[in-house]
């Protein structure tokens, strides 16, 4: 048995403790774990980007993190981006401009997407391809992706949040 | 008076029925799926290319705790699968490929089943391997199937008219060899599967499959469970593009795995097996004879090509079906031959992949237009134009053409991409290391079906309840392409309600009708028929009703906007959901509840290939726009414009999707993929190495829609989902070759391979 650790932190807004094995990546600890499987495993080894979370803001893939550096951090998943008043801009704006095929990187991409909105709610396309590079999709060819988050850019514009 | 004017669905941007819960990470995967019980399955793969399996020793992989069960194929009935029955799930005597399954573990967690797999002792005896198809088929090569003495499991042979003929008639005559490589799907998602018996042995399979009624029937011999005893459900799928249309040995090992633990198993690649165990994108040599008169008339084709088939065979040793059509009856062509031979050999195999043998055969046909134009002095859009088909022609290969929209996607994409006049400027000569160049190419696929097992049909259920929410049980899975979204329109549009009154299930054959399967760009076309199909007679038995209960002719009704309304004022008359109560409460006491099994107009090709094997056909069109760099080689794509025959456009922004994916696809074909395979060994199994296009490298994508409006069509339309990636990559070496005066014959367009290509030609090589 490997040898295990107490942490806690905060998860899409919710205390959370829990003991992980010191060697466990954050992604396995967050789908095998807390059972959250909206994070998607692609590679698990940095490369394609459907793992991506946002750790105290900042987007990471967490299948290259390890489970006991989320000690004390502010976790946010794909789960964690709705509000009871529904789904967020961008989320929103994925499925109207058709930015959804097979799904299965989407996770990711609207969370490297919500990552980009916030730290600079005025960006361009230019920006935007740029902020997606590390994000592999293999249906949409990215047209659509890049459309729908710079219309939720748009939206920002207008007073939504991102 | 409420009034409800008359609207269609058909042609708006409707966002996917599917698409909020994808974005919310509610939808389950296979990956996210956990029955309770449920344990790990684990597979170990051979690490040789060619050897005599002499014993295997998993004892010690049975005595690691946490284990449930260590199997190999002394533990199975050994019944092989695949299209070539050539493939047992497990081996037992021989490994023929890296891939080569030998023993498979269930535990209670994945890593516990990797430990397992590292206490397995295998003893081998290497036999000599061959890893090209020109070796495998010399005198005295190793053999890989006894049954195949000579290592050809196939040929495939078609012609029309005279050859000799049609090389006497020529002007001009070229012959050329394309190389066409090996790319693979990489899905997302990764595969897996799920299996589990009930206490009375009922089997239910969690499967990615595409094809879940023939699965069925494929994978029941193979463990040996009747199959009227099996259930398949399809959870949504990270991808598919073909990659799931036959059987591969992970899922009846999965099976066994289940039946021997009783306990539901499931079995997940990882990245790395994904690369190295899922099929790829058959690699072809290809070689092309063209002839063509001095006035542009072509006269002949000749094609053979070479087909690498791997260790075993699976659905890429069959795409010279389609192949085949793109030579005969793309261009017409009054004389022609194809040939293929598959041989076998030590390396991976391949499977289907979006285009289906499409794009390796486009590559060489849209190859020699170029040159043809060229050897006799015209543009290569002119060239093209006057070989072109037209509508209502029936080709030699009795493909028949009822629609026909290629002329248009010629003509659209010149025009829109300036095509004649860049071209010309491009070739007047350029100078410095930056060299621009803009290529054409069309495309010629079926686009209602392939007619290839007797019937190609689909069935649908539809059923009203009593508030008027439609429910749609479809064959037709849903892969990601959109599928459901389009079946909802058709259904919705009849019936005149909402699109969320439309359920549409599409993913349990224990409830769904039967369908072929997701292949062949079938599904928007025949399951939109089936569905639409139903939807009608649904639609007459609720006017019919109306109509009696109003005192009015049915005819002067319509359905809308969840109303019966007169159809000239669209005055509504009666809520659709209070018709349907009447029904249940009143008079007979009736349920509104349609079927439909739709059967396209198409045949069975004859033994010669010949015959109509779709009910229609897509075409297209694509200009490209790149530079390349010749200190570096590198190819940026900075614009395509395409044209594309789509019949009628249902839903703009899934379309619009299919297209854009799919050129995408055909830019990695083209410039960034390669699955690099040395002695049988994949080398870059993962992405790092594997390049899949980036967003940052997406150019502009400019989209024209022709729509012919086939009159099978369900409201028209074609089906376009593997079109888009057919003819990009050739429309890339066309570019080049107008850049840089050098032709490629070589897939693909990597930096590396660039340069090359340029030093040999500056060193005269043609
Ligand atoms: S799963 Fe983490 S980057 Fe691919
Ligand atoms: S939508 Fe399928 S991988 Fe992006």
């Amino acid at each position: 048995m490997s040898i295990t650790k107490a942490i806690s932190f905060t998860l899409n807004g919710q205390a959370t403790r829990i003991e992980v094995p010191v060697d466990m990546d954050a992604l396995t600890m967050i789908r095998d774990v807390l059972k959250l499987t909206g994070t998607k495993l692609g590679c698990g080894e940095g490369e394609c980007g459907a793992c991506t979370i946002l750790v105290d803001g900042t987007a990471v893939n967490s299948c290259l993190m390890f489970a006991v550096d989320c000690d004390g951090r502010e976790l946010t998943t794909i789960e964690g981006l709705a509000t009871p008043a529904g789904r967020s801009v961008l989320q929103r704006a994925f499925v109207e401009h058709g930015a959804v095929q097979c799904g299965f990187c989407t996770p990711g991409l609207v969370m490297q997407g919500t990552y980009l909105l916030r730290q600079n709610p005025g960006l361009t396309v230019a920006d935007i391809r740029r902020g997606i590079e590390g994000n592999l999709c293999r249906c949409t060819g990215y047209q659509k992706v890049i459309e729908a988050i710079a219309a939720a850019v748009h939206e920002i514009e207008k007073g939504d949040r991102a | 008076m409420t009034v409800i004017p008359k609207e269609t669905l058909i042609g708006r941007r409707i966002p996917k029925l599917d698409a909020p819960a994808k974005t919310t990470g509610e939808t389950r995967y296979i990956n996210d799926l956990a029955l309770p019980g449920m344990l790990h399955g684990k597979i170990l793969r051979t690490d040789r290319v060619h050897a005599r399996i002499v014993r295997i020793d998993t004892s010690a992989a049975r005595a690691l705790p946490g284990v449930h069960a260590v199997i190999t194929a002394a533990d199975t009935p050994g019944v092989p699968l695949g299209h070539g029955r050539d493939n047992p799930p497990l081996k037992g005597d021989r490994v023929r490929t890296i891939r080569d399954e030998i023993a498979a573990v269930a535990a209670d967690t994945e890593a516990i089943a990797a430990e397992a797999l590292r206490l397995i002792r295998v003893e081998y005896e290497d036999l000599p391997a061959v890893f090209s198809v020109h070796e495998a088929l010399r005198p005295g090569a190793p053999v890989l199937h006894d049954r195949h003495p000579d290592n050809i499991p196939f040929t495939f042979d078609y012609s029309h008219g005279d050859l000799a003929a049609g090389e006497q008639a020529s002007d001009v005559v070229i012959e050329d060899t394309f190389k066409l490589h090996y790319v693979t799907h990489c899905c997302m998602g990764v595969s897996g599967v799920i299996a589990t018996f009930d206490t009375t042995g009922q089997l239910t399979i969690y499967s990615q499959t595409q094809i879940p009624f023939l699965y069925k029937r494929d994978i029941a011999p193979v463990i040996g469970v009747p199959p009227d005893r099996i259930r398949v459900i399809q959870p949504p799928l990270g991808g598919g593009f073909g990659s799931k249309l036959d059987i591969y040995p992970f899922e009846p090992i999965c099976v066994f795995l289940a039946r021997v633990t009783q306990r539901p198993v499931r079995i997940l690649f990882t990245r790395e097996e994904e690369f190295i165990a899922s099929p790829t994108r058959q690699p072809v040599e290809f070689t092309l004879r063209s002839g063509v008169k001095k006035d542009g008339t072509l006269m002949f084709r000749d094609a053979r090509t070479l087909h690498d088939n791997g260790g075993y065979t699976s659905w890429g040793a069959t795409t010279p079906f389609v192949m085949m059509q793109t030579i005969s009856s793309l261009y017409r062509v009054p004389h022609c031959r194809y040939h293929t031979t598959v041989v076998y050999t030590n390396n991976p195999y391949a499977g289907s992949f979006r285009g289906y043998g499409n794009l390796q055969a486009t590559f060489a046909v849209e190859s020699h237009m170029d040159r043809l134009a060229e050897a006799v002095g015209m543009d290569p859009l002119a060239l093209r134009l006057k070989n072109a088909q037209a509508p209502g022609e029936t080709t030699p290969q009795g493909m028949h053409f009822i629609t026909c929209g290629l002329r248009d996607c010629l003509q659209t994409a010149a025009e829109r991409s300036d095509f004649v006049k860049k071209h010309a400027t491009n070739r007047a000569g350029q100078t410095g290391p930056i060299r621009r160049g803009i290529g054409i190419a069309s495309l010629v696929h079926v686009g209602g079906g392939a007619n290839i097992y007797r019937t190609d049909g689909c069935g649908t259920i539809l059923k009203l309840d009593d508030f008027a929410q439609a429910t749609v049980l479809t064959g037709a899975s849903e892969i990601g392409q959109g599928s459901e979204t389009v079946i909802a329109q058709f259904v919705a549009e009849e019936l005149g309600l909402p699109l969320t009154s439309i359920q549409v299930v599409n993913n349990d054959t224990e409830i769904t009708p039967w369908d072929v399967g997701v292949h062949a760009s079938r599904t928007t076309f025949i399951a939109g028929n089936s569905a639409l199909r139903a939807a009608r007679k649904a639609r007459t038995k609720l006017l019919a009703a109306a109509g009696q209960q109003l005192g009015a002719d049915p005819a002067t009704l319509d359905l809308r906007g969840g109303h019966v309304v007169d159809a000239t004022s669209g005055e509504a008359r009666l809520e659709i959901g209070k018709l349907i109560r009447s029904l249940h409460f009143a008079g007979k006491h009736e349920v509104v509840m349609t079927t439909e099994y739709y059967e396209p107009p198409s045949v069975m090709q004859d033994r010669e290939f010949k015959g109509n094997v779709s009910a229609t056909y897509a075409f297209g069109t694509q200009a490209i726009e790149l530079e390349v760099d010749t200190e570096t080689g590198v190819v940026r794509i900075q614009k395509v414009t395409a044209a594309h025959d789509v019949g009628r456009v249902i839903n703009r922004l899934g379309i619009e999707g299919q297209i854009e994916g799919g050129v995408v696809m055909g830019i990695g074909y083209a410039t960034t993929e390669d699955l690099m395979v040395s002695e049988g060994r994949v080398l870059n199994p993962c992405f790092r190495d594997y390049k899949l296009v980036t967003a940052p490298e997406v150019p502009e994508i400019d989209t024209t829609f022709l729509e012919t409006l086939d009159p099978h069509g369900p409201a028209g339309a074609k089906g376009v989902g593997e079109a888009p990636a057919i003819p990009t990559a050739v429309a890339i070496a066309n570019a080049l070759y107008n850049a840089t005066g050098v032709r490629f014959r070589e897939l693909p367009f990597t930096p590396e391979k660039v340069l090359r290509r340029l030093r040999e030609a500056a060193e005269g090589k043609p």
